[in-house]
């Protein structure tokens, strides 16, 4: 129980240092852009939206730490300012349109990826030194290395463009239908998602077998391995049971921490398939220059991924009776 | 060799006050230094990493130096696979993909080496203080730690790559240092932590030393592989959110490297017209270079930790 207030006191605290971050970033920048793009938008934006975006870019003759607490304020409306490339959506409208997509995305690819990379690293480290031993974590190291918009860009113009086995771009078939509880929509969605998860989990798979083989060794040195082999159990119950299991537990923790590299990668996956998601959007405001839009996005993938290592922490304490 | 094994051998006969212990120990250290060498040179894979790597650095350091091109010459051979005349095809401006790969080869090496050591530096140093000091030093770096640690980095790189007017490797490498210490520095105050105690540096702590002197000069000899495996690892990380920046276009994109040749190519539909040898070279640099750091990264770990090594086991069952 301690322990979990702890961890509850840190997140909360990452999360006052993201938002802070998020507030901080404008105002320490010099000759931040942002505000020569405001100047632009006077007397196009109706008042109260241009104080907000004031307050977002640090655009105000009041006090630092008012402009703090009038942004913080903000921030629990869910006022994150107006999107310039989506005008007049706001940012919140933006992010509540492309959140699910990418969560549907990263969500499914990130438990197909971590389930198959265990398993991977689980029977590599038991039969160390076979084939698929000696074969596998190279060729999984150089997927590793691959940068995950080459590895989209690569499957894109294989799968998509020369096989033309699946859609090229987008999150369904948005010419022809319209987002719906229905079949074709599903099926539309399915279609189109399969080759950006099929390169998250691709590019990250190598993480966890590596990872989970690594962890295994040292669990399979243990007495209690010895012991459970000494009592003539069955193989596959002494892989799983005792070496496996004890194995996986650090790799929860590994779990949380490489959780932002995986979405990192996911936004840039989106980029390349121009999926409807947080990623995609971020590259539109980077391009016209949406301060606001960036700066809310950023602000949800953090919260996102804090959430994330908050659930994992939680796991591990539950699965490590040590913990309690 | 005889550099790297130099502060070992100072740090331990300073902190050894007896008359002799200063030539046992030299012995010991050059033993160490002989088995880790067996260890690197007996390894496939460590073999593979390091030819690799020296053909990297030697087509950064020479090739530009023997084409004598400008990589942004425009032509009007616009759009043509490899041939004899054009090795690696031209882009849809008529520039030689080949050049490009060579001058952004040297680019991309450049600034992904610069940027791993200005990584390693800054998590060095916070770690080992925070290690070392411990107290309310130590509560409030692993406090700064965790949080970047938690922080998903390449995203607030991306913020803060928007904001910076200027555009070009520095604000790059910048955002990437500032973005993501935290892993290395989280390895080496643990270490450090586990070290503090020892003898030896209770041995020079009695015997007067500066607080600096015994972090840096007795403490940190002993994380060389620790520092170097970080070294390795943050390079390729480097590389690919380097990359990652200049595709989204937050790079200097007249400055030619393996990620401003991406954005060309994706800004210029190269996909969609067939080109697949604008995309392919610097991606496979990419690749190929990352697996060879990546496997000395893993020769490192199996040098500092026996368990992980390759040895054949008679089969199972």
């Amino acid at each position: 129980m301690r322990q979990l207030l702890r961890r509850i006191s840190f997140y909360l605290v990452a999360l006052w240092a993201s938002v802070t971050l998020n507030f901080l970033i404008p105002r320490l920048i010099p000759g931040n852009p942002a505000q020569a793009l405001i100047a632009r938008f006077q007397g196009d934006v109706d008042p109260q939206s241009m104080h907000a975006l004031e307050i977002l870019f640090g655009i105000s003759h009041e006090s630092l730490w008012t402009q703090y607490w009038q942004y913080l304020g903000n921030l629990l409306h869910g006022d994150l300012g107006l999107s310039i490339t989506f005008y007049p959506t706001s940012v919140s409208q933006v992010i509540a349109e492309d959140l699910p997509w990418t969560l549907g995305l990263v969500g499914l690819s990130v438990v197909i990826s971590a389930a198959l990379g265990t398993l991977l690293g689980i029977i590599a480290a038991w039969r160390r030194g076979s084939m698929l031993d000696t074969l596998v974590p190279p060729l999984l190291t150089c997927l590793h290395a691959i940068p995950y918009f080459w590895l989209a860009l690569l499957l894109l113009y294989l799968l998509g463009f020369i096989l033309n086995w699946f859609p090229v771009s987008g999150g369904y078939d948005s010419a022809s239908l319209t987002p719906g509880p229905t079949l074709d929509f599903l099926t539309s969605v399915v279609s189109h998602g399969t080759l950006p998860a099929l390169t998250i989990v691709l590019s990250s798979m190598a993480g966890w077998m590596l990872r989970m083989r690594n962890t295994m060794m040292t669990t399979l040195s243990e007495d209690y391995v010895l012991m459970a082999e000494a009592k003539g159990l069955p193989q596959r119950r002494v892989m799983l049971r005792y070496a496996a299991r004890n194995a996986i537990l650090p790799n929860v923790t590994g779990f949380a921490l490489s959780l932002g590299f995986v979405v990192a990668g996911a936004l840039f996956t989106e980029v390349v398939f121009s999926y409807p998601g947080i990623g995609f959007a971020l590259l539109q405001g980077i391009q016209n220059s949406d301060y606001a839009l960036v700066q809310g996005l950023f602000l949800i993938i953090a919260v996102a991924v804090l959430i994330a290592n908050f659930f994992a922490d939680v796991l591990y304490t539950v699965l490590d009776p040590r913990t309690r | 060799m005889k550099t790297t094994s130099r502060p070992a051998a100072t740090a331990s006969n300073s902190s050894t006050p007896l008359p002799g212990a200063k030539d046992l120990t030299t012995v010991q250290v050059s033993e160490r230094w002989r088995e880790v060498w067996r260890g690197l040179t007996h390894n496939p894979r460590v073999m593979v990493g390091l030819c690799i790597m020296t053909f990297f650095l030697l087509v950064a350091i020479f090739g530009p130096f023997f084409l004598q091109r400008d990589p942004n010459a425009l032509s009007s051979d616009a759009l043509l696979p490899p041939s004899a005349r054009h090795w690696f095809g031209t882009t849809q401006t008529g520039q030689d993909i080949f050049v490009q790969l060579i001058y952004g080869t040297q680019t991309s090496m450049l600034w992904g080496l610069l940027t791993g050591a200005l990584i390693t530096i800054l998590s060095l140093v916070i770690g080992l203080v925070a290690g070392y000091c411990g107290g309310v030093v130590d509560e409030i770096l692993s406090l700064l730690m965790n949080i970047f640690l938690v922080m998903p980095s390449v995203p607030l790189a991306i913020v803060l790559a928007t904001y910076i007017p200027y555009k070009g490797p520095v604000t790059v490498a910048l955002v990437i240092t500032l973005t993501s210490w935290a892993w290395g520095a989280r390895l080496l105050r643990a270490q450090t932590l586990s070290l503090r105690k020892r003898d030896f540096v209770e041995a020079a702590r009695a015997s007067g030393e500066t607080t600096f002197r015994i972090i840096f000069y007795e403490i940190l000899p002993n994380e060389i592989a620790l520092v170097a495996a970080g070294f390795v690892g943050s390079v390729l990380f480097v590389i690919l959110a380097e990359a990652g920046l200049e595709f989204l276009g937050l790079g200097n994109i007249t400055i030619v490297s393996w990620g401003s040749m991406f954005y060309w190519a994706q800004n210029n539909d190269a996909l969609m017209l067939g080109a697949w040898w604008w995309f392919l070279p610097p991606g496979l640099s990419i690749t190929v270079l990352g697996t060879a750091l990546a496997l000395l990264n893993y020769a490192i770990d199996e040098i500092a930790d026996p368990r992980l090594r390759r040895v054949r086991i008679p089969k199972r069952r």
